[in-house]
């Protein structure tokens, strides 16, 4: 919670006045005992009418001012819990959004999806129940017992016997069954996870006549949770009648004190009255607190989360000022580099060397996983290299303010998505100002003027896009980076949804762009390469061959075999390799 | 009119929920009776406590005797009390636990049983919502609310009669103020509906947002635009504080102001109560007896309102849980369907119409017949109906009029299992089941380690399950593993090398492998095809050159067909899209 407490510092008065309220009702409600205990004591024994009708309406007006201060102090825990909540969701996105690749990579989208919606949400109840509850129940629970010695101490000294041994029990089956709570929700994780394989493996577990056994271990896994909720639910089903066993004993061990001390004529009844209505009080307290604190272990818990990614520290630090760039530099240059992934066991690129001229096009091949999307993933460092320099504009891509570097790049990434808006405000995310015209042109050069024609700029986007079909995502995608003119253009394996005319057309296009940047195309595919400047070909992270198509087909072995298992030249060899 | 269609829904889930508690309902019953006593015995001790109190009125004039005898019958009530609501609580755990483990079996039966048309029609996420959140939901919310609901009426009931034995005029005090706090209760609940709904849809409106935005946060990164998607979190980070703001408070209101009506029920019982005493109607225990009730009885009306929400809530879900159970299943085997034994392979379509939605007809009048052995390849644009083939050659959809025939036998009139088995399959969606790279190759088969190991070689992922950190014992899954595309694809793969099937269907089965080792697997690939009937669809013509019938679809239906050569020759769309990965 340490690190999460500052963003309550906007609502400290609230966070005090809330509990402070909510203190002063408890105190009122502790009033109400000693009122009936002199009803009954100076009304009724001396027959007092009028002093009856007073009391009674003290009564009411307790009841009164305790409604007034339970509603402030509601306002208040309201006001601070989601006030804070939604300043800490606030600060978590703008964290996440500081996050290098590598940083999402470790933690995972998915889980930072859950750590900003749900956890954040029992972040917020949880503040707000504490701000309402943390100190009202302790607070009534003892003042019950001060109460009760103000009346007569050795009567009041069950309430010191009690209190302890009800807070023991009430705690006990607590931390038993919490634990055991834990547990429970992993197995329902896993049974969740069956239901979910279920589903995304409808098709090859039918082909794989594979249902019987995965009823089976669902049946396995569904049992397995049933038995440990019915192991929790038969500890905590002790909480109530074990802790009702004892608040009665005390009462009657009371009602004993009490009547030999009326006898004595120390106590009066009402007096014996009061007492057993504290007592009454302190259980209905404890089960409350009970409750109260199996919510805050979750909140404890989800906060501890939230905490977790607040602290991850972004790994990548950008420079603040501009560099200077050299004016006859080339546009990229890897300098003896080497990459290797956080936690990963060996490099994923070793030691690439080569340059790239200004408006050169540069193509990168090679199997799968053989680094290509890595090594251009360098040169915008989305990711840093590890041994070696990448430099952009002859200088190193460290020395560059994230957004200066950034901006040079229209990268167009593997899986092509948008965002839920119109076409329009989707490709202005390449270029805030684009006009229209701009937009259309990048559209046309991106081959999506059928799109352009069919559906026109204002067309909804759905979330990721989904109402487009993957060619129509991937062309947009091409022309949203076009639409920021860029200095740099990177197609990371970006045409593979699309047919190979249109491929080829879309090739054609980017050749005759009149501003002409450097391009970088990653493919699988040397047809979309053969008019490249330099082919890279990598394989297993190290460059295997470097050149133009033809000379990379008479000097390179790996580079003349992909060709051929594509151009139907090395299908009759396939059974030789 | 609507609202007797709803009431009749209702009636209708309530007793499918009867359905699934019958098997348990002597464990219900027991927990009923067990519920009246807990109550019964749990109201009684406060009079006990009265009488107690009443024994000592004052110096001198103490009953020991009678102290004793009604702490003594507390003792026993209250032990007998608290073993009945052990007793109940454990046989109520029990039910609600059985049921949820008894619907969410049914549920994922129907699941492996539905047709696929369902499970391609409806989020994922949707259903797996159902069979969790909603059972616990409906358990929760029936179960607890319905002894709630019990438990509340008796608790009302016997006050009223216990309250009635001690004194009837204050009792009537009690029964006319105490439906204030329902009043209370449901007046501000009707006024934090619309605050809840507005909290819920932005709440709904910024989780959408984080899933789209955090989830592609790459693409965010790589546009710069960090800034520009704070700045829309913001905004509606703002509203949603406002809205939350107000139904947090709202909401809490109801707590205070029930609280604050049964005070006043208790201040009005004290002012009755004490006069009563006075004028001798009651004696001084009584009026304890009667501040206990006044607590009490107005509790289970605060909890009733609530609970009543919560049970409509919980048929809610139920509704949502059972329409999922009562989805058709897929159309059973006929009676005396055809056990397929090792088929040749002639494969017969005929007149075969099929559409996923009626007003969008996808394959009309398909006719197609492949002999015993013969490679055919589909190639086509994206939605032409390739996939679909395949989905009805399988029979994860049936076809909606024609037929299909396997060795002259329609598919339909054969076992789907043995269908199913006589087909090996390789699909573009590469999934992985939770489990070792072993089990995902033997899929259930029992194999010998040789066996599974001479499979991966052959689908050349060999070498790189070796790498893994425990070989062929790492455990993978959907989202577990690390494994690349590419190599997901080969382990499917070795699945279907595993089992050497009659026939095959090869559906963009490699098309995230490069090609070279692309080249490797097809080599193996056409070992195992060598006399089996095979349905390869590619991206790649490449890959299907060898073919001996290459179908080129559009729209639903074949418009060329014929070997490679011929197909070139006749200079049409097939040499369109051939020619094109040349063109520079």
């Amino acid at each position: 919670m340490k690190k999460l407490l500052p963003f309550l510092k906007p609502y400290v008065k609230e966070s005090i006045f809330g509990p402070l309220f909510k203190l002063l009702e408890a105190t009122f409600e502790l009033f109400v005992p000693l009122v009936v205990a002199s009803t009954i004591d100076i009304g009724i024994e001396g027959q007092n009418a009028g002093y009856i009708v007073k009391m009674c309406l003290l009564l009411a007006a307790l009841g009164f001012i305790g409604l007034v201060c339970s509603i402030t102090a509601q306002y208040f825990a309201a006001k601070a819990s989601v006030g804070f909540a939604a300043k800490i969701r606030h600060a978590l996105f703008a964290h996440i959004q500081k996050l290098s690749f590598t940083d999402l990579d470790k933690a995972g989208t998915s889980t930072l999806i859950t750590r900003l919606t749900s956890d954040v949400n029992q972040v917020q109840s949880g503040v707000n129940l504490t701000l309402r509850l943390l100190l009202r129940s302790p607070f009534v629970v003892f003042g019950a017992m001060i109460m009760a010695f103000t009346i007569d101490v050795p009567a009041a000294l069950v309430f010191a016997v009690v209190i302890p041994v009800l807070c023991v029990i009430v705690f006990g089956i607590m931390l038993i069954s919490i634990p055991l709570y834990k547990k429970v929700q992993m197995r329902l994780e896993k049974v969740l996870g069956s239901v979910r394989e279920g589903l995304t493996g409808a098709r090859v577990i039918r082909a794989f006549r594979m249902e019987e056994s995965a009823e089976e271990q669902f049946r396995e896994r569904n049992e397995e949770l049933t038995a440990v909720q019915k192991f929790v639910g038969k500890i905590s089903a002790l909480m109530n009648p074990v802790t009702y066993v004892i608040i009665n004993a005390a009462a009657v061990v009371l009602i004993y004190t009490g009547a030999v001390r009326v006898e004595m004529g120390i106590l009066t009844q009402g007096a014996v009255v009061a007492l057993y209505n504290y007592m009454s009080q302190i259980l209905v307290e404890l089960v409350k607190m009970a409750n109260m604190i199996i919510n805050l272990t979750k909140a404890a818990a989800c906060a501890k989360r939230i905490e977790d990614v607040l602290e991850t520290k972004p790994c990548q630090t950008f420079a603040d000022v501009q560099p200077e760039t050299r004016k006859n530099a080339c546009a990229v240059q890897f300098d003896h580099v080497s990459m290797r992934y956080a936690g990963a066991g060996d490099d994923s690129l070793t030691d690439i060397d080569f340059t790239a001229e200004k408006g050169q096009t540069i193509g990168i091949i090679g199997g799968t996983g053989s680094g290509k999307s890595t090594l251009v993933h360098l040169i915008p460092r989305f990711y840093d290299a590890t041994e070696g320099t990448v430099l952009v504009d002859g200088v190193p891509v460290e020395e560059y303010p994230a957004d200066t570097l950034r901006e040079k790049f229209g990268f167009v990434l593997q899986k092509a998505v948008l965002f839920q808006g119109t076409i329009r405000e989707n490709l202005r995310w390449g270029n805030e100002n684009a006009s229209d015209a701009e937009l259309a042109e990048a559209m046309k050069l991106a081959q999506a003027g059928e799109i352009l024609a069919d559906k026109g700029l204002d067309y909804a986007v759905e979330q990721e896009g989904r109402n487009l079909s993957g060619g129509q995502r991937q062309r947009l995608t091409i022309a949203r980076a076009l639409v920021r003119k860029p200095e740099i253009l990177v197609l990371d394996d970006s045409a593979s949804a699309l047919d190979l005319a249109t491929d080829a057309a879309l090739r054609k296009a980017l050749r005759e762009m009149p501003y002409d940047p450097t391009v970088f195309i990653v493919s699988q595919r040397t047809s979309s390469l053969q008019h490249a400047d330099k082919i890279i070909v990598l394989e297993d992270g190290r460059t295997v061959g470097m050149g133009t198509h033809e000379e990379l087909l008479v000097g390179c072995a790996v580079y003349r075999e992909i060709h051929e298992s594509q151009t139907g030249k090395g299908i009759q060899k396939g059974g030789n390799l | 009119m609507a609202k007797d269609a709803k009431k009749k829904v209702q009636w209708k889930t309530v007793k499918e929920v009867l359905h699934y508690i019958r098997r348990y309902r002597f464990l219900l019953v027991l927990s009923i009776l067990l519920a009246a006593v807990t109550v019964v015995l749990t109201l009684y001790v406060p009079i006990l406590v009265g009488h107690a109190i009443d024994c000592a009125v004052g110096q001198g004039n103490v009953d020991y005797d009678g102290i004793f005898e009604n702490l003594i019958r507390i003792c026993i009530v209250v032990a007998a009390t608290s073993v009945a609501q052990w007793c109940m609580n454990i046989i109520h755990n029990r039910i609600t636990y059985q049921v949820i483990r008894d619907i969410r079996s049914e549920a994922y039966e129907k699941i492996s049983h539905m047709p696929l048309a369902f499970i391609d029609s409806h989020s994922h996420g949707e259903i797996v919502s159902r069979v969790i959140a909603d059972v616990d939901q409906f358990a929760d919310g029936l179960l607890v609310g319905f002894s709630q609901l019990f438990t509340g009426v008796v608790t009302i009931v016997g006050t009223l009669i216990f309250m009635l034995t001690i004194q009837p005029m204050i009792t009537i005090v009690v029964v006319v103020l105490t439906p204030l706090s329902l009043f209370a209760a449901s007046f501000i609940a009707k006024r934090t509906y619309e605050m809840f709904r507005k909290q819920s849809q932005t709440r709904g409106e910024q989780t959408a947002f984080i899933n789209e935005i955090v989830g592609n946060q790459k693409v965010v990164k790589a546009f710069s635009r960090e800034e520009e998607v704070l700045e829309t979190f913001g905004e509606i980070n703002d509203r949603l504080e406002k809205y939350a703001l107000r139904a947090t408070f709202f909401s809490s209101l109801v707590n205070p102001t029930t609280r604050f009506v049964n005070n006043i029920v208790y201040a009005a019982v004290c002012l009755a109560g004490a006069f009563s005493v006075v004028a001798g109607y009651m004696s001084v225990g009584g009026l304890s007896s009667f501040l206990s009730y006044a607590n009490q009885y107005t509790k289970p009306f605060n909890e009733i309102s609530g609970v009543i929400t919560e049970l409509q809530n919980a048929l809610a879900c139920a509704d949502r849980i059972f329409s999922l159970i009562h989805e058709p299943s897929e159309v059973p085997d006929i009676p005396d369907a055809a056990v397929l034994r090792s088929p040749a392979g002639q494969v017969d379509i005929r007149g075969v119409h099929f559409s996923y939605v009626p007003e969008r007809p996808l394959i009309e009048n398909f006719h197609l017949s492949v002999k015993p052995g013969q490679r055919v390849a589909i190639v086509g644009p994206t939605g032409c109906g390739k996939t679909t083939l395949i989905n009805l050659l399988m029979r994860f959809y049936d076809v909606n009029q024609g037929e299909i025939l396997l060795d002259g036998v329609d598919i339909r009139h054969m076992k789907r299992d043995s269908l199913r088995e006589s087909v090996g399959m390789v699909l573009q969606d590469t999934w992985l089941m939770d489990g070792t790279v072993r089990e995902n190759i033997a899929m259930g088969r029992e194999a010998t380690d040789d066996e599974i190991k001479e499979a991966a070689r052959a689908a050349h992922a060999h070498s790189f399950i070796k790498r893994l950190p425990q070989g062929y014992d790492t455990v993978i899954g959907e989202d577990k593993g690390g494994l690349s595309q590419g190599q997901r694809q080969l382990l499917c793969i070795a699945r279907v090398m595993l089992r050497v099937p009659p026939m095959l269907i090869l559906d963009e089965a490699t098309s995230s492998i490069d090609t070279r080792t692309e080249m490797k697997i097809q080599s193996a690939f056409a070992r195992l095809m060598e006399g089996r009937t095979s349905f390869i669809v590619a991206h790649r013509l490449s890959t299907i050159k060898e073919a001996d019938m290459i179908l080129v679809m559009r729209n639903g239906s074949v418009v060329e067909s014929g070997n490679h050569e011929i197909l070139l020759s006749q200079n049409g769309f097939y040499a369109k899209l051939w020619n094109s990965q040349f063109i520079a």
